[in-house]
């Protein structure tokens, strides 16, 4: 039901910006990480142009790349929704009751945890803990942080967004 | 306006709204403006308008202070602010509906140091959180901030300084215990030039949030014990990990190491001495495995993080090859401290091998959620129950877990048991990095067990057998108990193979996934029995094993819960009583939900089915009722 959403960025596409980023890093390999997680920050994705790129300006292997990025949970190959939600499922959030959460926005959005509405609007994913505990269970969109969780809020979470779309 | 000042004793009072991540998401940004407008509209001088980091005791937030006199104001809303500025700044009324109340007696307690959560409290380690701007490096001088260093610069040897870490009895708070003196030593003592520091802010434990905390809180603390411990082991280069979760920690620690080298408490020859030290941020990238030390540096090097085996340890060979200290955000938040008030004061609480304090992130079923921060040696009994408020809603204790992931759940019959290194080992869990997650009646150990393998299986690095292999074969056996498809002796698969995954593991990642189900099935093995041979979850938790129905005696045919079901399971008709298709059913709960309190018509039961009718069937025949309807 859910195709995934395609890597179509081009070398053309992705030039100007990694620029700009490689810009203040002095090619050195250790600067992998943070390059990546610049060029996400951008992209909202890795596009595999990107990463050749990446490879060429660092000096290192396509596939050390490719490693490093499928390693660390933070790192998508694939486009992102405009909104990410992440429902929390740390230990606190668990025993409050956070798998009910994530189920009824599972049911809500149409989608699994880790995959992206079809129109692109809502990405769904879990986050291992964002340390907001005592509010449990937690969940956020984008950077916006929501406590104290319940089944009947998640329309209400998700209504406040869409109504503000645009 | 001059009234105000009158009634506020001459006086100029700050109100300091809490901005840490919790109280953020309550919209303690909106409500920090709000208040600054209250206070311009009604032209009220003599009140300052500040920010705090986290206080710790995020489940009452958003939370405000009034100082000097230390009025604490809980759960407050954007709509409160015109009524605190008018009734307490103007007539000199505080606010009494916004005070904590207390949960046992309902009282309403007006100060912050009459709270039991915080009056039972030692903060060390977190004693600036809460009370200072985070974001003016002025507040932290003025509590004495960078006293430590000045005087480890002027009158300490490095020498000096590791001799009086050693007998402060400091031991690290990342989850080891090692003593700090003497980890820094070895790598004093380790020949090389070029030497690295690296504070260790990756957070990754679930239910743990202490060290986000303390950098929101009081982030320069953090950077002045860094530098401090980078003195004594000679490193000029040094590296805080933080993980990327926690963007305003992020911000906050960017924000104040650029305050401190303005201040020349960082850079090059720091207040005039030979020392240089220079501190880089780096975001993890979402790994739980990269908070082990050795995966940590190969993060920072640009790899993936992996552990790899020590010998050699990072003391001799850490960084790019380097000789390197690995130290936790409390570590190094309890140095300058030691360094101000000297080892003896220092080691003069705790216990004789756990000196000092530790803190804890309190959650899960307990009345005040927050963190907390105890002498050692305390009873657990004191943290969950004095501190903590014990469990709301009168539910029964069942169960605490400590040590996040790697540690135990320990019964009710522990909670005596003094809280250090040694006695949590002993028991089967461990002091990890302070995670402390209580859990009552309503939940299940068994789930408990398969929740914490289920997020260590799917962080483990994969790099060695046991761990990558062995927990996917432990959490398969556990998924099938909790379903319901439980052997008898699956009990004793679970036992050899954790046993042999803390043997065989590389890292203490693997070395400790088991402890969860090793524990549960020390403790709580009733629970696994019910599960496997009566198809009982004890909890009602486990979907598989529970099952709702209505009860014919109490459904009114209102109709609501059929409406709700989200499967349509429920069939129904006006006067009939409605009957859940137990084929149909997935077990969601809604139904019991929605189900008015006053017919509580919705049961949920395990290991057994009740006798109810299959078919809708007329409801009971009400007695002629007495009142009439208004
Ligand atoms: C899987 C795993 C995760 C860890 N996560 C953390 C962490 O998030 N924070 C931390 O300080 N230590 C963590 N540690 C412990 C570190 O390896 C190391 O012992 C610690 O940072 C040393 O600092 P300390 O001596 O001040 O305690 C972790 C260890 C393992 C095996």
């Amino acid at each position: 039901m859910i195709t995934l959403a395609k890597d179509t960025l081009t070398k053309a596409d992705v030039q100007d910006s990694l620029k700009d980023i490689f810009s203040h890093y002095e090619g050195e390999k250790h600067e992998l990480i943070p390059i990546l997680q610049e060029t996400q920050e951008k992209f909202r994705y890795l596009p595999a142009a990107a990463m050749r790129e990446i490879s060429r300006f660092l000096g290192v292997p396509e596939a050390n790349i490719y490693g490093v990025s499928t390693f660390y949970a933070q790192f998508k190959l694939t486009p992102l929704g405009k909104k990410v939600v992440r429902v929390c499922r740390g230990t606190a959030c668990h025993v409050r009751g956070s798998g009910k959460v994530l189920a009824e926005m599972e049911k809500q959005l149409g989608i699994k945890a880790g995959e992206t509405t079809d129109d692109m609007e809502y990405t769904l994913e879990t986050v291992a803990c964002i340390g907001a505990c005592a509010l449990a269970p937690t969940m956020t969109i984008d950077s916006e942080t929501f406590g104290k969780m319940t089944t009947k809020k998640v329309a209400e979470v998700l209504g406040d967004r869409s109504s503000n779309k645009g | 306006m001059t009234e105000a000042a009158i009634k506020g004793n001459g006086k100029k009072r700050t109100i300091f709204i809490c901005q840490g991540t919790g109280c953020v998401s309550g919209k303690s940004l909106e409500i920090t403006e709000a208040l600054k407008k209250s206070v311009a509209e009604q032209g009220i001088s003599g009140v300052n308008v500040d920010f705090t980091g986290c206080h710790g005791f995020c489940e009452q937030g958003p939370v405000a202070i009034v100082e000097p006199e230390g009025i604490f104001y809980t759960h407050v809303t954007v709509a409160d602010m015109p009524e605190i500025v008018e009734s307490h700044f103007k007539n000199g009324k505080p606010v009494e509906r916004l005070f904590y109340k207390d949960p046992a007696s309902g009282q309403a307690i007006p100060y912050h140091k009459d709270i039991k959560f915080y009056s039972m409290q030692q903060r060390i380690i977190l004693r600036n959180c809460g009370r200072i701007n985070p974001e003016r490096i002025e507040d932290y001088l003025a509590t004495g901030g960078y006293e430590a260093l000045k005087k480890v610069l002027k009158e300490m040897t490095p020498k000096q300084v590791i001799e009086e870490l050693k007998r402060s009895g400091l031991r690290g708070r990342g989850g080891a215990g090692f003593s700090t003196g003497q980890k820094w030593e070895f790598c004093h003592n380790a020949p090389g030039d070029q030497k690295y520091m690296i504070c260790n802010a990756d957070e990754g434990d679930p239910g743990a949030f202490m060290d986000r905390s303390t950098m929101e809180g009081d982030p320069l603390t953090v950077i002045e014990g860094m530098t401090i411990a980078a003195y004594a082991i000679g490193a000029s280069e040094g590296y805080i990990y933080i993980r990327a979760e926690y963007p305003l920690a992020v911000k906050r620690v960017r924000l104040a190491l650029k305050l401190a080298e303005e201040k020349g408490f960082l850079g090059n020859k720091i207040l005039g001495s030979n020392f240089s030290f220079r501190i880089h941020v780096k975001e993890g990238a979402g790994a739980f495995v990269c908070g082990e030390e050795t995966a940590l540096m190969a993060s920072i090097e640009g790899k993936r993080g992996m552990p790899r085996s020590r010998p050699p340890f990072p003391a001799t060979s850490g960084l790019w090859g380097k000789p390197t200290t690995i130290n936790n955000v409390k570590s190094l938040a309890t140095v300058p401290v030691i360094i101000a008030r000297g080892a003896d004061w220092y080691a003069s609480t705790g216990t004789e091998k756990s000196k000092g304090t530790c803190v804890f992130a309190l959650t899960g079923k307990i009345a005040n959620c927050g963190l907390v921060e105890v002498p050692m040696g305390i009873q657990l009994r004191k943290i969950i129950m004095e501190i903590g408020g014990g469990i709301p809603g009168g539910k029964k204790f069942k169960a605490v877990q400590t040590g996040g992931p790697s540690g135990g759940c320990l019964p009710e019959n522990y909670l005596d048991q003094p809280v250090d290194y040694e006695s949590l080992t002993a028991a089967g869990s461990m002091m990890g990095s302070g995670g402390m997650v209580v859990m009552d009646e309503e939940t299940c150990m068994v789930d408990v067990a398969r929740y914490f393998l289920s997020f260590t299986q799917a962080e483990s690095c994969g790099k060695c057998v046991p761990c990558r292999v062995g927990t996917k074969q432990m959490l398969d056996v556990l998924i099938r108990i909790c379903g319901g498809e439980g052997r008898p002796e699956d009990i004793t698969l679970l036992q050899e193979m954790g046993n042999n995954i803390k043997a065989g593991s590389l890292c203490a990642l693997g070395q400790t996934a088991p402890n969860p189900v090793l524990t549960t099935l020390r403790y709580f093995r009733d629970e696994y029995e019910a599960h496997i041979n009566e198809k009982r979850c004890p909890a009602m938790v486990c979907t598989a094993l529970v099952r709702y129905y209505i009860l014919p005696d109490k459904c009114m045919a209102c109709g609501i819960c059929a409406r709700n079901c989200p499967v349509e399971a429920i069939t129904g008709a006006k006067r009939m009583v409605h009957v859940i298709d137990q084929e149909k059913c997935v077990k969601c709960g809604t139904c019991l939900e929605v189900c008015p309190e006053k017919f509580s018509a919705i049961t949920k039961v395990s290991g057994k089915e009740l006798d109810v009718p299959r078919e809708p069937t007329p409801i009971r025949v009400e007695k002629p009722k007495v009142q009439a309807v208004t």
